[in-house]
């Protein structure tokens, strides 16, 4: 079975985050980046997959050369290969854009299941994982808090506000996963090491029949027009407790006001 | 921070991550309860760091000593019981696969460097701590094996640990008369007595073993040969004290940290109490004497990683026995630890009421450090063994 992993490079999670000025997308100067979190679970998954049927998993990151720690970090905890997709005429991409070029990397791969996150930890979307599939004509499993591979059928547990259902396909098929699927193992030293020597190929749009103008800034089919800081953390209402049980009164109106309860 | 090439950087940062994000925050609670970490360690195995110092047949890594050491620091930074427990299981593994047989090194070693078995090492016993060659537990040579009958005392791990490096009398009285021997936790004979009751260092449990008639087959007599005993606990020492000078250095580290925080956090007469003199040079000389102490530290391994060629026993011709590095280990072990004292003495009272509360994890490390200066070697037998360098010139 081959699998893929899309990874994504997000800014620092524990840091401020902000927007250049200049194209209003996000400003990666100065700002550390890392592997996104919600990966350490895909990968996790991707990672038993290949314990339990020897799957050979290969990690796929869309993004410049700057990002190509990234993949090395991804391929620590123990995949097979990489595939970065870097171009210029990238930048700026909209989910639309990201998933038409993940798309067309994939078309130029060989694979059985794709092992997304569900979503990014800088943009939040959800919707790329689901915009492959469209493109591919391939089912999406999306929101995946169990998954299993049994012959040629992926079976998952798709979470959402009630419970879950439990959802199957024929593959090839895509699925992502949700942070409740597993916990993440630490890559070990070995497996860092190792990373440094997996092969890594590099393609361009050209090299996977993107046209430029499909993709990046001008491509987006929303446009931020203006953007503002958040605005500093106003000073909240202090209840004093004088032992009456007025304190208690006080919460219970002020929640029910904000619509807590 | 220290230029460490690529390699040990990457490793430093996976340590420090780990230390961190899983074994700092739960280090009180292992404490409270007097659990050994089993997990904690279990997971060392898992991401190679039971291996570091070990040959790659093995399945080390092949780092030198330095590298070893830096993450022994990071990791009793964070927990000290964890940090001395790999420690302790270095020192047990390293002799086994200095001393070993080529078929004992293959058989022995490769669970203990995998971190799937844990290590411990029984020198000490009731009557003979300081002067370990006067210890009186017997091997006696009965058919094709040894019957052993004695206790060993103050064994780190004792109960816990799944391999023991035991030593014991095959002859003689004195030095000469000691054998090392490779015994498992489920060797018939064997009993562990409930742990001891410690001021500190709850989960890192300490217990004697108990032998009564216990049958070891004689293919675990550790180098095949009678009589190397002493010599082997003694060598793996050297390694053993410069891994307590590495937990000493991390200790005094989580103490600093936690002080200097506090202090700049704190206000008294209108302002941080870092800013106060008294206390800012209490924090000044804590620090300086936990960068000495690392200083010290890092250089006496490096002497060992030179003497040896770098890299586990590059140049092993003496088994790594020959270098001379007993004096300065012992030095390492000795200056680490007493300016550990010292330094987690000052943090409590940086902290004044707070820090002698269980609130804070000051008064923990307090209670810990005093240990270290007991450990492998108490500091006046470091003293002894560095008088006796001197004394031989």
């Amino acid at each position: 079975m081959k699998v893929i992993v899309p990874v994504k490079r997000v800014p620092d999670t524990a840091g401020e985050k902000k927007l250049d000025p200049n194209d209003r997308t996000v400003d990666r100067d100065g700002v550390e980046s890392v592997l996104c979190p919600v990966n350490e679970f895909s990968i996790e998954e991707a990672v038993r997959l290949k314990e339990k049927h020897g799957a050979e998993v290969t990690v796929l990151l869309i993004g410049p050369d700057s990002a190509q720690p990234i993949v090395r970090k991804a391929l620590s905890y123990g995949l097979d290969a990489a595939v970065q997709v870097t171009d210029d005429a990238i930048s700026g991409s909209d989910a639309l854009g990201t998933a038409r070029v993940i798309a067309k990397a994939l078309e130029s791969m060989e694979w059985d299941l794709v092992v997304f996150g569900n979503q990014s930890a800088d943009a939040r979307t959800c919707l790329v994982p689901a915009a492959v599939g469209e493109l591919l004509g391939v089912p999406s499993l999306t929101f995946a808090r169990y998954l299993e591979v049994n012959g040629d059928e992926v079976v998952v547990h798709r979470e959402h506000e009630e419970g879950w259902d439990v959802v199957s396909a024929q593959l090839p098929a895509l699925v992502s996963v949700v942070e409740a699927i597993n916990e993440p193992r630490y890559p070990s030293f070995k497996g860092i090491m190792a990373a440094k020597s997996k092969p890594l190929t590099v393609k361009s749009l050209a090299d996977i029949g993107v046209d430029d103008g499909a993709v990046g800034l001008g491509a987006a089919s929303a446009t931020m027009y203006e953007f503002e800081p958040r605005p500093p953390k106003s000073a909240g209402t202090i209840v004093d407790d004088d032992g009456s049980g007025a304190a208690a009164a006080q919460l219970a109106d002020w929640m029910a006001e904000k619509k807590f309860v | 921070m220290h230029t460490l090439p690529e390699e040990q950087r990457h490793l430093l940062e996976l340590v420090q991550g780990f230390a961190r994000t899983e074994v700092a925050p739960r280090a009180d609670a292992f404490e409270r309860a007097s659990t050994f970490p089993r997990e904690l360690f279990d997971q060392l195995g898992r991401m190679d760091l039971t291996g570091l110092p070990f040959p790659e047949e093995q399945g080390g890594s092949a780092l030198p000593f330095r590298t070893y050491l830096l993450v022994l620091e990071e990791l009793s930074r964070a927990f000290l019981a964890l940090g001395l427990g790999l420690s302790v299981h270095t020192l047990a593994t390293w002799g086994i696969d200095t001393f070993g047989t080529p078929e004992q090194r293959r058989r022995f070693v490769p669970d203990l460097v995998a971190g799937r078995l844990l290590g411990a090492y029984a020198l000490s016993e009731p009557d003979a701590g300081s002067d370990a060659a006067a210890m009186s537990t017997r091997a006696r040579r009965d058919g094709d094996g040894y019957r052993l009958d004695g206790v060993k005392a103050w064994v780190t791990h004792g109960g816990v640990a799944d391999r023991y490096l035991v030593m014991a009398r095959t002859g003689e009285a004195g030095a000469r008369g000691i054998s090392a021997f490779v015994v498992d936790a489920d060797q018939p004979g064997l009993t562990v007595a409930p742990p001891e009751s410690k001021l500190g260092m709850w989960a890192s449990p300490t217990a004697q073993l108990v032998f009564e008639d216990a049958a070891v087959p004689a293919d675990r007599l550790l180098g095949g040969e009678e009589g190397l005993g002493f010599r082997i606990a003694m060598a793996s020492l050297d390694g053993g004290r410069l891994g307590i000078a590495a937990c000493a250095v991390g200790l005094a580290q989580a103490a600093l940290d936690v002080a200097t925080t506090y202090a700049r956090q704190r206000e008294q007469f209108g302002r941080p109490i870092i800013e106060h003199q008294g206390v800012a040079f209490l924090l000044a000389d804590m620090a300086t004497r936990t960068e000495a102490s690392r200083a010290v530290m890092l250089s006496v391994a490096d002497r060992r990683d030179h003497a040896a060629g770098i890299g586990p026993y590059a140049g092993r011709d003496d088994a790594g026995t020959g270098y001379p590095i007993t004096a300065p280990a012992a030095m390492a072990k000795l200056f680490a630890t007493d300016a550990t004292m010292q330094t987690t003495l000052d943090a409590v009272q940086v902290l004044g009421g707070a820090g002698y509360t269980t609130d804070h994890p000051a008064e923990r490390y307090l209670r810990e450090a005093k240990v270290l200066q007991i450990v492998e070697g108490t500091n006046q037998i470091q003293r002894l063994v560095i008088g006796r360098a001197l004394a031989r010139g």
